[in-house]
């Protein structure tokens, strides 16, 4: 079975993603847009495992998911501080940290 | 001789029990300090009988003092032994400082009676006899340079003892400093010595001395002229002498009339070997001498402060003894007994002034006394052997002293000889103004003074030093003093005087009445106004700038000097700050325009890494497709 279609997938999602981070204002959005990077780059993972016949992709797919369950739980938390703060949940807004 | 180091421990302890004693030893510090002077000239005396009965120069090695290098072939090592050696030229100083000294104690005890800080005075006096001793004791230049400093430190010292006086304060500094200009030329030939012969002790010098070459030794003698040029406040670091006078009388007679400015012509004596190998050397020192003698009695003649009178004619004596040191053989014991005699006459005057100005409420303007002879009986006929003596008259010690080195001038050169003459008219003229001034005349005196005798206390050294100053020509009677330096100064020179020695001490005698004449003229028969007169002669007027010493100091080394001061720090700011600055503002601005990429969003951050992700992945390919 050819793994093209897997893995054009997987470019799409991926540039959609990363579009999404570099256009979006809204952080709930953004994040999503980095999880979907994520997801993206596990299709990938698992397609070129699947094509070489060994396991190391799909261990590495584990390991992307758990470190991404881990990224949610912190910056969800982070948006949901700064929302309560600023009364806002625009990631340009939350610009303090600079030169 | 373990007990000649006594001479110097003696007043060295003293000055240090008054000085680290403080406020304790206030109630007999001055008995204490006024004591150690005594009990040294006792010393002294012993070893003079010694020295006189055995002949042979005393020794005592005190210590090793530095002991560096290794003798391997090809190093010099160097090797300094603190010894004292007591021989005849030593022993004369060795007396003069503490007799003289001694007896300056005794009047200070007096004169500084109303003093608070009596005791610190006289703990400083200790300690500057303390150093001149070892100046005049030592056998080595590294250790006279040690007696050198702690002399020229003692003199700061006791110039600046008023020093909540600025002019006091002002003139303290500018000693030391003129006199480090000296000890640089000091410093250099000592380092020239060890250079030359491996090793800075006279004896070594000396023997050393045959085997350089003509000009390592002028230029050694040079050196050392520098150094006795600053000490001995001769042109052209004559400049420091008159400001000294801000300091208590005492010191002015003790210090800077009668011991410490002889150390220059101490030394030149004592290099004696240095500068027989050099004609070029000897000349300057001549040159030195004749023009400081000059030099220094014109300033005396316009002088209305009597300390500075006096102190102009200091200027002007050590230029007779430099004057006759640097004539060679000839003249070394002369300088010595010249030096001896003005040590007692001019000491003499300077405590008389002292009792004077005691006597008018410290007020130094001559033009302010006149008349005072009845007043200070004591004061006046002591002042006036002083007199005597300084002018020449005949019997009198300077007579005799001054007589024989022009005498000794005219063998060297006929000019020499005419300007030493020329002098001593001059020295006649100031000195006959300044006992005119003093004495006679009419009563000039400011209002609430009542001129009153100084205390016996103060009147007995001015007695003592009065004898000294009308009998000190007894050590001229058989040839006496040139046989006893005989074996460290070498022998005397052939007689070759251009005229007869009568007929020198006649035009002397000639001269010298002349200058009297001119003051009798101007004081003694005009009133004298009791301010000083300001349209005076251009002449004058240069004398009381003294010969404009301060203006020539100031233009040639002063402003040329604040001028590459103010060069070099502009350098400094402008080039090589401006070096440094620069690169620091380049950097920081820079930094201050990167730093506005970090613009605080975070989209533009993740621009940013997708770019740079990018960018390695392009490389990548571009690699591995290549």
């Amino acid at each position: 079975m050819s793994t093209t279609p897997f893995l054009v997938l997987s470019a799409l999602l991926f540039s959609i993603g990363a579009i999404g981070v570099l256009v979006r204002r809204n952080a709930i959005v953004v994040f999503m847009c980095i999880e979907l990077m994520l997801n993206a780059s596990n299709l990938a993972f698992v397609t070129f495992a699947r094509q070489n016949g060994n396991l190391d992709g799909q261990i590495a797919a584990f390991f992307v998911m758990v470190v991404a369950a881990a990224e949610v739980v912190v910056g969800l938390a982070i948006i949901v501080t700064i929302y309560r703060t600023r009364r806002s949940a625009s990631v340009d807004d939350a610009s303090l940290l600079k030169y | 001789m373990t007990w000649l180091s006594l001479i110097i421990l003696i007043p060295a302890a003293s000055a240090a029990v008054l000085l680290i004693g403080g406020r304790l030893t206030d109630g007999w510090g001055h008995l204490l300090g006024t004591a150690a002077p005594l009990a040294s000239f006792v010393v002294g005396l012993v070893a003079f009988l010694k020295l006189r009965n055995d002949g042979d120069p005393l020794h005592q090695n005190l210590f090793t003092w530095i002991n560096a290098g290794s003798s391997a072939p090809g190093n010099t090592p160097f090797h300094v032994s603190f010894t004292l050696l007591f021989d005849p030229l030593s022993a004369l100083f060795v007396l003069l400082i503490t007799g003289v000294g001694g007896l300056i104690h005794i009047y200070s005890i007096g004169y500084m009676a109303d003093d608070d800080r009596r005791r610190r005075f006289f703990g400083y006096l200790n300690l500057f006899v303390a150093a001149m001793l070892t100046l005049v004791l030592a056998n080595d230049y590294l250790a006279l340079f040690l007696g050198w400093e702690g002399v020229g430190l003692a003199s700061y010292l006791l110039i600046g003892f008023w020093q909540y006086k600025n002019s006091a304060a002002v003139a303290a500094k500018k000693a030391f400093i003129v006199n480090r200009v000296g000890d640089a030329g000091m410093l250099l030939a000592i380092m020239l010595m060890f250079r030359s012969f491996g090793t800075t002790s006279f004896a070594g010098v000396s023997a050393g001395m045959d085997r350089v070459s003509s000009g390592t030794a002028t230029v050694l003698g040079l050196l050392l002229l520098l150094g006795a040029c600053g000490k001995s406040a001769q042109v052209p670091l004559q400049s420091w002498l008159l400001d000294a006078m801000e300091g208590p009388t005492p010191v002015s007679a003790l210090i800077h009339a009668a011991t410490m400015v002889t150390a220059g012509v101490y030394l030149v004596v004592r290099s004696n070997f240095v500068y027989a190998q050099s004609q070029a050397a000897q000349t300057a020192v001549v040159v030195v001498g004749l023009v400081t003698l000059l030099w220094g009695a014109i300033i005396g003649c316009a002088k209305d402060d009597i300390k500075k009178a006096l102190a102009g004619s200091t200027m002007s004596q050590i230029g007779y003894m430099m004057l006759a040191a640097g004539i060679g053989p000839a003249g070394y014991a002369f300088a010595i007994f010249h030096l001896l005699t003005h040590g007692f006459f001019k000491a003499n005057m300077f405590l008389g002034a002292g009792s004077v100005m005691h006597a008018m409420d410290d007020d130094v303007d001559m033009r302010h006394y006149g008349g005072l002879r009845k007043l200070l009986p004591i004061t006046f006929l002591t002042f006036g052997c002083g007199y005597l003596a300084i002018i020449g008259f005949p019997g009198f010690a300077g007579f005799w002293s001054k007589d024989k080195i022009i005498e000794a001038a005219f063998q060297d050169n006929v000019l020499v000889g005419i300007g030493a003459v020329l002098g001593a008219g001059i020295t006649a003229f100031y000195m006959t103004r300044v006992m005119i001034l003093t004495f006679f005349g009419e009563r000039r005196w400011r209002e609430n003074v009542h001129p009153h005798e100084a205390p016996p206390v103060m009147t007995v050294p001015l007695v003592l030093l009065a004898v000294g100053s009308t009998f000190g020509g007894v050590m001229l009677l058989d040839g006496w003093i040139q046989g006893w330096l005989k074996p460290v100064v070498g022998g005397e020179g052939q007689e070759n005087l251009p005229m007869a020695a009568w007929l020198i001490q006649v035009i002397v005698l000639v001269v010298v009445a002349v200058g009297i004449a001119i003051a009798y003229l101007a004081y003694g028969r005009e009133t004298v106004s009791a301010t000083a007169p300001t349209r005076v002669s251009v002449f004058t007027r240069a004398a009381r700038a003294d010969l404009y010493g301060d203006a020539i100091n100031e233009a040639v080394l002063m402003r040329p000097g604040e001028y590459l001061t103010r060069l070099l720090v502009f350098f400094d700011n402008r080039r090589v700050d401006g070096a440094v600055n620069g690169l620091a503002a380049l950097i920081g601005g820079t930094s201050g325009r990167v730093r506005r990429w970090q613009t605080g969003f975070v989209r533009s951050y993740a621009l940013s890494m997708l770019g740079g992700s990018a960018v390695v992945v392009l490389a990548m390919l571009a690699v591995k497709l290549a």
